[in-house]
């Protein structure tokens, strides 16, 4: 969308002078950018049209939650914030166990509004955080790319991360998560690497190190960068791309960065202890030794060197090979070798399935399909394998970043569906050089051939800043070929060296590339209605795929469109009914909405740090009545809130859930066993399933009463009519049911006031006969009916 | 005329007032229904009557058939109390059934019942639904030919003598009753697990339950001390209940009947009926072993206000008053078994509470090195004591970022090492640019 418009623009800045053309492309590059950040924006916000402004989905709803409390309370009562109302009764301390990049930037942008005099809602802020970020996001992309081939290739970059279906999965209005704001951390760290190693600059140095910093606070996906950048340093030292300006790129990251990751209570001693840095500490090291090396040849004469060099290898080798024993001798000591899980579950992807249901049980951990790619990235796909080509044609430090960056986020994308996010940057970047670079090559080749344009004539703006990247890159073989002892980068030589390297290098790579006309023109086109393909695309994913807030669902049928508002009934249900104090127990997933919009005490939530308490709730979940309603009593639980999508079809209800449940409390309690709830590897819920499926908690909650609704107690979830229809509850009662059923809330019934005698023959008749009476009348009294 | 309206309309003020059921300030019932087969019961267990009404207590005589009969109206129990004296009823009268009787006592209310041989199922089943089983044979009474009743007039040892009472002052008073027991009826057992109902009175070890004019074929089901002839009931919400296989148990003859236990030389004038239903019936009506617990107080040593959170390591103060209801007034209760935990999931303090013979209980202890979100529970039970289980919620915080502990004399190597760092780097900065 912007690189036809850049190429275009270019033509009639053909005939005016350099500086003026150059001072042309550059406002319109600038107004170009403006256009980007606006349609970033704008694509984001077909939820709020199409629904409301509502924060979506689960994590959000805490991350909102923490946002209200750091506008009240401030940022030292938010450091400190103990919660006493999640995980009841061992309390979540808030403060240390939170990422708060988000946070802490949406409450500065509330704060600078409201000082401004604008008074906006925080929920409002919270809402249009992520499209604002995923603006900013597309400008860095912009930087990045621009310093890695160019404007042209910046700007095609730009626009196309703006609508990548990927991204705006997880940042559309109101979709207030960590990836909102660390998308664009991410980026603009990568882009303040590869500019520090452009230009060898402590300032962008020590820029990077706090963009680091940024990223660090925002998301825990910061062990990416702190892995990736090590990787390429490595990389470039391999390749004998060593240079200073790869050592002032790296080395204040690493020492500056870890420094202020440190700071982060999350993060705190991780920053040195855990195996996710440990890449980061060992090329550090590496890098000093090349870098001796390199001031010790520089010194000594090519004899002596030799000589130095196998005195220092030998001892060297022996001194290596202790530490690297003693460390491996420490990481082998710890269960996980010192990597936490969800990183294990990278390097294995089958790691989780093995050893940790509950990250398995995530369905964002879970690889993604073939269809995912084409439907996040689309034609992206295709464009990336061109962009890596066009990458190593020169290959640079900058372009041979970019190459690692999209190896390791195709590896990464494909073991974790979630991890597409890391990805979708890196393929824009590339497709967005393939595509600015066959612009390029079709557009001259066209420019070449037409009559009237001299051969001779310059090439356009989008060539020569191009180019000049590439200059830049070119000084770094020079400067290694000068071997200086000092590496102190001269920005005087590098100026010189920019301006006479263009004009050469310009006129090969032009006499290379000459296509014929009529061949140029349709690839031109067919290019340009595959960039048409690609935004109508996004913009069909952003309005109809993504924009669902899921916290209001809808459906269209033949007589029109049905809202089902159940889960926001439901918070509201609880918000009103029940005490302050009371405490409500569900499974794991709706722990940040109830504590968010119901304002009750949850056992557990969506932060999955305790895996016995979750594994408690399941084993509650997955026990027969008695059992479960001791499990529950015991943690002082008041209300028991089932998701039922049987009735109107919603597919992630409890009961599709609950294998987890039975898996996760079974890895905790053993006496819980998942082949229990199988009829012969299966799971049903239909009349061939097991007693245990039958009569446990999850069961009897969601299918209580559920005959009534039609006669039969058809699921239309699993389509199949329930195994037992008519049963009591014996120690909960209903309380709520949600319009559609989606929600259903129990109360657990106080402990019995006397404790009846033996039951006898004689009398059980005329006993149970009135207890069935009284059932029936209060079944009558049910006040939602 | 004027004031005569005016006194009506204080009295219909007064009438809720008057209608409050169970009244946690004075936890005393005042209005008792009797339900009885017929009226001849009222003379001839006017005695046990007699000193019911003695106490202040107000009693209303109604035939358990009776078609107005009624416990409650317009949602308001109309008594606090319920003594059902007649074994026989099939069915009751008006609006009273099993299920109300259950209801009056699941509200909090206290329910004396008394069955003879001519037990009825419908009394029967109030007593299964309490928790007390009557023998399933309804011919059968409880026989002893070991400890019966020496007198003239029988051969078949249904009148029997028992003074195997369960040793509780809160239930039977201080006064040790000295004479057995007289006891006529039908036995009934008591399931061991059931820990809310007690034996009062049970039946030696020579007991059995069979009919006692037939032969005894089959060996008889209860027999023993598994046969309970009196046992009372604390229902979880400290309603209480009395049951017992025997009318005559509280009537006039067996009240003033001289009573010589069979072997045993000591002869009394007259038996322990009237002491034992006299202090029973104290206890059911709440006059005996009902505790309040009131004023539970937390604070951080120092401190005058409640705080909502503590921290970990905060010393804190603990109080909580208890009282005892003496039938007028409450006095404080005086033990030295009161015990709060500071509870989470599984206690972390357990601490016997000091008192100050005033009613006042407290402690003092520090907070676990643990946060979380903490109780205070207090779970006093006692035999024969109404059972107080308090809790409050307390949640409590770790340290905030300026709470640890700073310049750790441990740490010293460390500040050192971070000084001499800096400064070695700056003396290097200087060396190296400007050493030429």
């Amino acid at each position: 969308m912007a690189a036809p418009e850049t190429s275009t623009a270019a033509v009639p800045s053909l005939y005016t002078n350099n500086a003026l053309r150059n001072a042309f492309g550059g406002v319109l590059s600038f107004f170009i950018l403006l256009l980007i950040g606006v349609m970033a924006f704008s694509i984001r916000l077909f939820s709020v049209i199409k629904y409301e402004s509502v924060i979506h989905e689960f994590d959000p709803y805490f991350n909102y939650r923490v946002t209200q409390f750091l506008a009240k309370n401030g940022i030292y009562e938010f450091w400190n914030w103990f919660d006493d109302r999640t995980w009841y009764p061992l309390g979540r301390v808030i403060g240390g166990t939170v990422y708060p990049g988000l946070t802490l930037t949406a409450g500065t942008i509330w704060w600078l509004l409201n000082s401004l005099n604008i008074p906006l809602s925080v929920e409002t802020v919270c809402v249009f955080t992520a499209p604002i970020f995923s603006a900013l996001a597309s400008w860095a992309t912009f930087l990045l790319t621009k310093e890695v081939k160019g404007t042209g290739a910046g700007l095609t970059a730009a626009a196309l991360l703006a609508m990548v279906p990927s991204y705006i999965s997880r940042s559309v209005a109101g979709s207030y998560d960590n990836e909102a704001v660390a998308i664009f951390a991410l980026i603009f760290t990568f882009y303040l690497y590869i500019k520090t190693l452009n230009t060898g600059s402590l300032f962008y140095a020590t820029l990077n190190s706090i963009a680091y910093f940024y990223m660090v606070c925002s998301w825990g996906g910061y062990t990416f960068i702190i892995n990736l950048i090590p990787m390429h340093v490595l990389l470039c030292i391999v390749t004998g791309r060593f240079s200073s300006r790869l050592y002032i790129a790296y080395a204040p990251l690493v020492v500056l960065g870890t420094l202020l990751a440190a700071l982060v209570p999350v993060v705190g001693f991780n920053a040195v202890m855990t195996s996710e840095h440990f890449a980061s500490f060992l090329v550090f090291i590496i890098l000093h030794v090349v870098a001796f090396v390199y001031y010790i040849k520089g010194i000594l004469s090519p004899k002596m060197f030799k000589v130095a060099v196998t005195l220092v290898v030998s001892v060297g080798l022996a001194v290596c090979c202790a530490v690297i024993a003693v460390l491996i001798a420490l990481v082998a000591s710890s269960p996980t070798k010192g990597w936490s899980g969800r990183s294990l579950s990278l390097l294995d992807p089958t790691y989780a399935s093995k050893y940790i249901p509950i990250i398995a049980s995530v369905s964002e951990h879970q690889p993604p399909t073939w269809p995912s790619y084409f439907m996040d990235i689309n034609v992206l796909a295709f464009l990336v394998p061109a962009g890596i080509v066009a990458c190593f044609s020169p290959l640079s430090d900058s372009s041979s970043f970019v190459v690692l960056y999209i190896a390791t986020s195709v590896y990464f994308s494909g073991v974790m569906v979630r991890l597409m996010l890391v990805f979708a940057p890196a393929a824009c970047i590339t497709s967005g050089i393939a595509l600015s670079q066959s612009f390029d090559v079709f557009t001259r080749s066209i420019k070449f051939q037409l009559p009237g344009i001299s051969s001779n004539t310059e090439v356009d703006a989008a060539e020569t800043s191009s180019a000049t990247a590439e200059a830049q890159n070119d000084a770094v073989k020079t400067e290694k070929s000068e071997e200086t002892s000092k590496n102190r980068p001269s920005k005087k030589s590098k100026k010189k060296e920019k301006e006479e390297k263009p004009s050469t290098k310009a006129k090969a790579e032009k006499r290379l590339i000459a296509l014929p006309l009529d061949s140029s023109v349709i690839s031109l086109l067919l290019l340009i209605l595959l960039g048409a393909f690609y935004v109508v695309h996004c913009v069909w994913a952003a309005a109809e795929a993504y924009s669902a807030p899921s916290i209001v669902l809808t459906s269209h049928s033949h007589d029109g469109l049905h809202v089902f508002d159940d889960f926001r009934e439901a918070y509201a249900w609880l918000r009103h009914n029940t005490d302050v104090d009371d405490k409500v127990a569900s499974w794991w997933d709706y722990g940040y909405q109830t504590t968010a919009m119901a304002n009750r005490t949850v056992i557990v939530d969506n932060n999955t740090w305790n895996n016995t308490h979750i594994a408690t709730v399941g084993t509650a979940m997955s026990s027969p009545e008695k059992a479960a309603w001791e499990i529950f009593h015991s943690l002082d639980v008041k209300y028991v809130l089932v998701v039922f999508g049987g009735l109107v079809g919603y597919p992630s209800d409890d009961i599709n859930k609950f294998l987890w449940m039975v898996r996760i409390g079974g890895g905790v309690f053993p006496h819980i066993k998942e082949p229990d709830y199988l009829r012969d590897g299966q799971y049903r819920i239909d009349s061939q399933a097991t007693p245990t499926m039958l009569n446990c908690l999850m069961y009897k909650l969601s299918y209580y009463r559920f005959v009534e609704t039609d006669g039969k107690g058809f699921d239309r979830v699993r389509q199949t009519e329930i195994g037992k229809k008519y049963f009591k509850l014996t120690h909960f009662e209903e309380v709520f049911t949600t319009h559609h059923w989606m929600v259903r809330i129990y109360k657990l019934k106080p402990p019995k006031n006397r404790i009846r005698g033996k039951t006898k023959k004689s009398k059980s008749k005329t006993s149970s006969a009135s207890s069935r009476a009284k059932r029936s009348g209060m079944g009558k009294k049910n006040p939602w009916h | 005329m004027r004031s005569l309206s005016f006194f009506f309309v204080f009295l219909l003020s007064l009438f809720p007032i008057l209608c409050f059921s169970f009244n946690p300030e004075s936890p005393t019932d005042r209005r008792v229904l009797v339900l009885l087969d017929d009226f001849s019961l009222k003379s001839s267990h006017s005695i046990f009557f007699n000193s019911l009404k003695s106490r202040g207590l107000n009693l209303d005589f109604k035939l358990s058939d009776d078609p107005s009969l009624s416990l409650q109206r317009y949602g308001q129990y109309l008594y606090d109390a319920l003594i059902i004296f007649s074994p026989s009823t099939e069915k009751f009268g008006g609006s009273l059934d099993l299920a109300a009787v259950i209801d009056f006592v699941d509200s909090g209310h206290d329910l004396i019942l008394a069955a003879d041989s001519t037990a009825s199922d419908l009394i029967k089943n109030i007593a299964t639904e309490c928790g007390v089983d009557f023998d399933e044979d309804s011919s059968a009474m409880v026989i002893d030919h070991k400890s019966y009743a020496i007198s003239g007039t029988e051969g078949e040892h249904t009148l029997i003598v028992s003074d195997d009472f369960i040793q509780s002052d809160a239930i039977l008073g201080e006064t040790k009753i000295e004479a057995p027991v007289l006891f006529k009826g039908i036995a009934h057992s008591v399931n061991a697990a059931n820990s809310l109902v007690l034996k009062v009175l049970s039946a030696s070890p020579s007991a059995y339950s069979a009919n006692p004019e037939s032969k005894l074929l089959s060996p008889p089901l209860l027999t023993g001390s598994a046969i309970s002839l009196v046992s009372v009931v604390q229902a979880r919400n400290n309603a209480r209940i009395m049951i017992t296989g025997s009318l005559d148990l509280f009537s006039n003859r067996l009240l003033r009947t001289a009573v010589q236990k069979s072997g045993s030389q000591d002869k009394y004038d007259k038996s322990g009926n009237e002491l034992f239903v006299t202090e029973i019936s104290k206890w059911v009506f709440h006059e005996r072993g009902h505790l309040k617990a009131v004023n539970l107080r937390h604070l951080r040593v120092g401190e005058t206000d409640e705080p909502a959170m503590y921290r970990i390591k905060d010393d804190l103060k603990f109080s909580v008053e208890i009282y005892e209801w003496s039938g007028k007034s409450w006095e404080p209760y005086v033990a030295d078994d009161v015990q709060v935990q500071f509870y989470m999931m599984s206690p972390y303090v357990l601490k016997t509470l000091s008192t100050n013979g005033k009613g006042l209980y407290h402690a003092s202890f520090k907070v676990p090195d643990v946060y979380g979100v903490f109780q205070f529970k207090v779970d006093y039970h006692r035999l024969g004591y109404a059972s107080l289980s308090l809790s409050k919620q307390i949640p409590v915080r770790p340290f905030r970022h300026n709470e640890y502990e700073r310049f750790i004399t441990t740490a010293f190597p460390y500040y050192g090492a971070s000084f001499t760092m800096m400064a070695g780097f700056f003396i290097f900065s200087i060396l190296f640019l400007y050493n030429k």
